[in-house]
């Protein structure tokens, strides 16, 4: 058996990267991780920066992720990418400015959930499509 | 009986209407396409995470993280309801806003309060008209959502959440099942049930860097948000199939409806030609 790895780097949004490599370089949050086969399970974070990923043919792919997870197994590199930047006090920031918009808009009303009214609403739209629906069926 | 001209008028005024139902219903399909690729974009970095997961739960019995523990007592649950921006997209909105009434009013009658994050505007617009604690929400993510604009309305919930304000955290979407079939579901995202995180039996352990717990903090956390940006996805590639469902049936019934009105049309032509005719034929009888 010839001594490779399996790379993924994947985001929450797509698959980045995937498959066979001789060793993989990324930026871990202690410091600079070289990563080659049999290497012993991790599990870190890892820092904006770049994913050099060293092919069997020599050749080198680059992937530049903006932070992370990174998982380790002796035969397998798992690269959790972030897509958004992220930072405790900028998570903060965005939860606080979610929070304030909600709470703006809320001052404007009493909270109580009227199910009456929701129902009633509900009732209404769902009796607007049975009698679309009754109307197609006619045709 | 209308005269000829009106229902001429009629004919082309139907046509106009179906011209564009077809076109949105073309539109439509060709996001749904996107939107469904997008969705399975998505799976990857959901299952990788589970996995993990699943892993974690079994060989770290020292640190249970609050994410996975159950609590004895509800008393304030969490929704994240899941619409889309726009409407004319048959009973999509519709019904799993039903759903939400419906779990809203069977919590409601346990005597547990209900707080609500709203994504997508149609969802946002029925709470705040009906009065539900909305306490963040997400609008106009448009047919391309980024994570990026999920982050904070989700962090709300998952901070009520660890402050112990809410014990349970559920997620209200539309299922993508296929292009003709979307399924308004309610699952429960908080505490993560042990079924979704699986059972792998294994005796290693990873070594963590900087340490166990601040990375499954962070590793969790982004496990909800990817299944939250998962129903997202879901929920948009449902969208697009059920407005393509719902305008290919508009474009049906316009074109059934300009079918009966050129019968009537032609029917109306033929009697007056046929009128004119006998008048003439009386006519020339007379002289």
């Amino acid at each position: 058996m010839s001594l490779r790895i399996h790379v993924d780097v994947v985001s929450a949004e797509e698959m980045i990267f995937s498959g066979e490599a001789d060793h993989v370089v990324l930026p871990g949050e202690s410091g600079e991780l070289g990563i080659w086969p049999r290497h012993t399970p991790l599990l870190t974070r890892i820092r904006p920066g770049a994913v050099r990923i060293k092919l069997p043919d020599g050749g080198e792919e680059f992937v530049y992720v903006s932070g992370g997870m990174l998982e380790v197994q002796p035969t397998m590199v798992t690269v959790l990418a972030d897509t958004a930047i992220r930072a405790h006090d900028l998570d903060e920031a965005r939860a606080q400015q979610a929070k304030k918009a909600a709470e703006e808009l809320l001052q404007k009303r009493d909270s109580s959930m009227d199910y009456a009214k929701a129902e009633g609403e509900l009732a209404d739209a769902i009796g607007q499509l049975a009698a679309i629906k009754k109307l197609r069926n006619k045709h | 009986m209308a005269s000829g001209k009106e229902i001429r008028t009629k004919i082309k005024s139907v046509e106009n209407t179906r011209k564009i139902t077809k076109a949105m219903e073309m539109v439509a399909a060709s996001k749904m396409r996107k939107a469904q690729d997008r969705m399975l974009k998505a799976r990857p970095y959901g299952e990788k995470i589970r996995r993990v997961a699943a892993h974690l739960s079994h060989a770290l019995s020292e640190y249970k993280h609050p994410f996975l523990e159950k609590r004895d007592q509800i008393k304030k649950v969490g929704i994240i309801l899941v619409t889309s921006d726009k409407g004319l997209c048959g009973g999509l909105n519709t019904n799993v806003l039903r759903q939400l009434v419906n779990k809203m009013r069977e919590l409601d009658g346990q005597k547990v309060d209900v707080q609500v994050t709203a994504i997508g505007s149609k969802g946002f617009a029925f709470l705040q008209r009906n009065g539900a604690q909305v306490v963040s929400h997400a609008i106009g993510l448009g047919d391309n959502p980024h994570i990026d604009s999920l982050i904070g309305p989700v962090k709300v919930q998952i901070d009520a959440y660890n402050a112990g304000e809410i014990d349970e955290l559920h997620i209200a979407y539309t299922r993508f099942v296929n292009t003709m079939r979307q399924e308004p579901v309610v699952e429960q995202l908080l505490p993560l049930a042990g079924d979704t995180v699986g059972s792998e039996s294994s005796r290693w352990d990873y070594v963590y860097e900087p340490d166990a717990k601040s990375v499954i903090d962070d590793l969790l956390v982004r496990y909800l948000e990817a299944l939250v940006y998962q129903s997202v996805a879901e929920n948009i590639a449902s969208e697009q199939s059920a407005r393509m469902v719902a305008m290919k049936a508009a474009s049906d019934n316009a074109k059934n409806v300009i079918e009966e009105l050129k019968l009537v049309y032609n029917k109306t032509r033929q009697a007056a030609i046929t009128k004119e005719l006998s008048e003439i034929v009386s006519g020339a009888a007379a002289v």
